[in-house]
């Protein structure tokens, strides 16, 4: 069954917090990944691929880049999911 | 129809001897810094990179290759003149014909070894690696010199604030020779031209001529995409590497070292993350004092794991080059 928007936030706090060590709390659809939660380019890859697998959902590279909050990602995994 | 006598090699191969040679010249990041906007932090964040050694005009591609070959053959305990083969992979020799190699296997005191060049970009110590077991075996030669070596130096864009820290100069030599048993695993590699785009020389050659002095576009540099190189790097050429340790029949705990090609520190981490690595497994991780130097970086992370002790002779070793091309390529080995 597909997530819900609070389930793919969860999910990506986990993800965000196993990464680079940020308090899942701080993962808000506000945040920006790189200004507000210390994900840096690379690390936004290693986020961008461990959502993949959790979500079922592919995030071509040409497309991370548009992902610039947490909102950004949610709403991307919610309309590309299985 | 009559009969080809066939040829008789070895009934395997094995590495002999390694050799390296780092440029006199200790680059720091402040040098970096003084063209591009960013900061020593930064540059460490994302790559590890704290020095590069860049040569100087009199360490050559040829010079650089000399030195590291005359330790490589002392280290496997032959002479030169046992050497039939020389292989060179480089893609910072700027004079395309005849190959670097012809030059190398000459001034070492060859017999008239076959020499050629190679074009593999960051896996080129593979496939070089691959291609000596091969004319071992065959009998073609009995002993090959693998060599990787770069000037990439003459190749940054010194105001590219993505790539100007990332690359150095170096070259690293192996003896490969007959061996009684298997000490070279199948080679796992392969290509993949649809991502050609992602890292690539920034101008053809051709592009420079016919133009007048004042059209001359900029000297040619390296440029990757970085978002897209890193995935590539980290996911899928773990599978390589995993692959590479199933056709070896060498399980993560039987591996004793793990040399990937120095291309940034956060690909090593994360690699070792993604293949589990166990924590007993040995680490290159070279690139912090030598930066990325392609072809050269596996052989020469080789040596040093080997000189520092780190490493020791008869260690099982996974290594793994990938890069422009894209081209991979992985094996296990003995260490020499």
């Amino acid at each position: 069954m597909a997530a819900t928007q609070e389930e793919i936030v969860a999910g990506l706090a986990e993800i965000v917090n196993e990464i680079a060590g940020i308090p899942t709390e701080d993962v808000q659809l506000d945040k920006s990944f790189t200004d507000d939660l210390d994900v840096d380019s690379l690390s936004m890859v290693e986020v961008v691929v461990a959502a993949e697998e959790r979500f079922d959902v592919k995030i071509p590279d040409d497309d991370v880049k548009g992902l610039k909050t947490v909102g950004d990602a949610a709403d991307y995994i919610l309309k590309h999911q299985a | 129809m009559s009969k080809i006598k066939p040829s008789r090699g070895a009934p395997y191969a094995r590495i002999l001897g390694v050799g390296g040679y780092r440029p006199t010249r200790v680059v720091p990041n402040e040098v970096i810094l003084e063209t591009i906007d960013s900061s020593d932090e930064w540059i460490r964040s994302r790559s590890g990179i704290a020095t590069r050694h860049w040569a100087s005009d009199e360490e050559t591609v040829a010079a650089m290759s000399i030195e590291a070959s005359g330790k490589a053959i002392a280290d496997a305990g032959i002479t030169a003149e046992q050497i039939g083969g020389v292989i060179v992979s480089t893609v910072s020799h700027f004079k395309q014909t005849p190959a670097v190699a012809t030059e190398i296997a000459d001034k070492l005191g060859t017999d008239k070894a076959a020499a050629f060049d190679i074009s593999a970009g960051c896996a080129g110590f593979g496939y070089g690696l691959t291609l000596a077991k091969g004319m071992v075996v065959e009998g073609s030669a009995e002993y090959v010199l693998v060599i990787g070596v770069e000037r990439l130096s003459d190749l940054t864009d010194l105001e590219d604030r993505a790539t100007a820290f990332l690359f150095g100069d170096g070259a690293g030599a192996v003896v490969v020779g007959p061996s009684q048993d298997p000490q070279i695993g199948p080679t796992v590699w392969g290509s993949e031209g649809d991502k050609s785009e992602t890292i690539k020389q920034t101008v053809p050659w051709s592009d420079y001529r016919g133009v007048s002095a004042e059209d001359l576009p900029k000297f040619p540099a390296i440029t990757q995409e970085g978002q897209a190189v890193f995935r590539w790097a980290v996911f899928e050429m773990a599978k390589v590497a995993q692959q590479a340790l199933d056709a070896a029949g060498i399980s993560p705990d039987d591996l004793d070292v793990f040399i990937p090609h120095q291309a940034n520190m956060r690909i090593i981490d994360s690699m070792v993350k993604t293949l589990k690595l166990p924590e007993h497994v040995t680490v290159a991780r070279d690139i912090e004092s030598t930066g990325n130097t392609s072809a050269a970086s596996i052989p020469l992370a080789m040596e040093r794991l080997l000189a520092t002790g780190e490493a020791k002779s008869g260690d099982t070793a996974l290594v793994i080059g990938f890069g422009a091309g894209l081209v991979y390529a992985a094996t296990v080995v003995t260490l020499p």
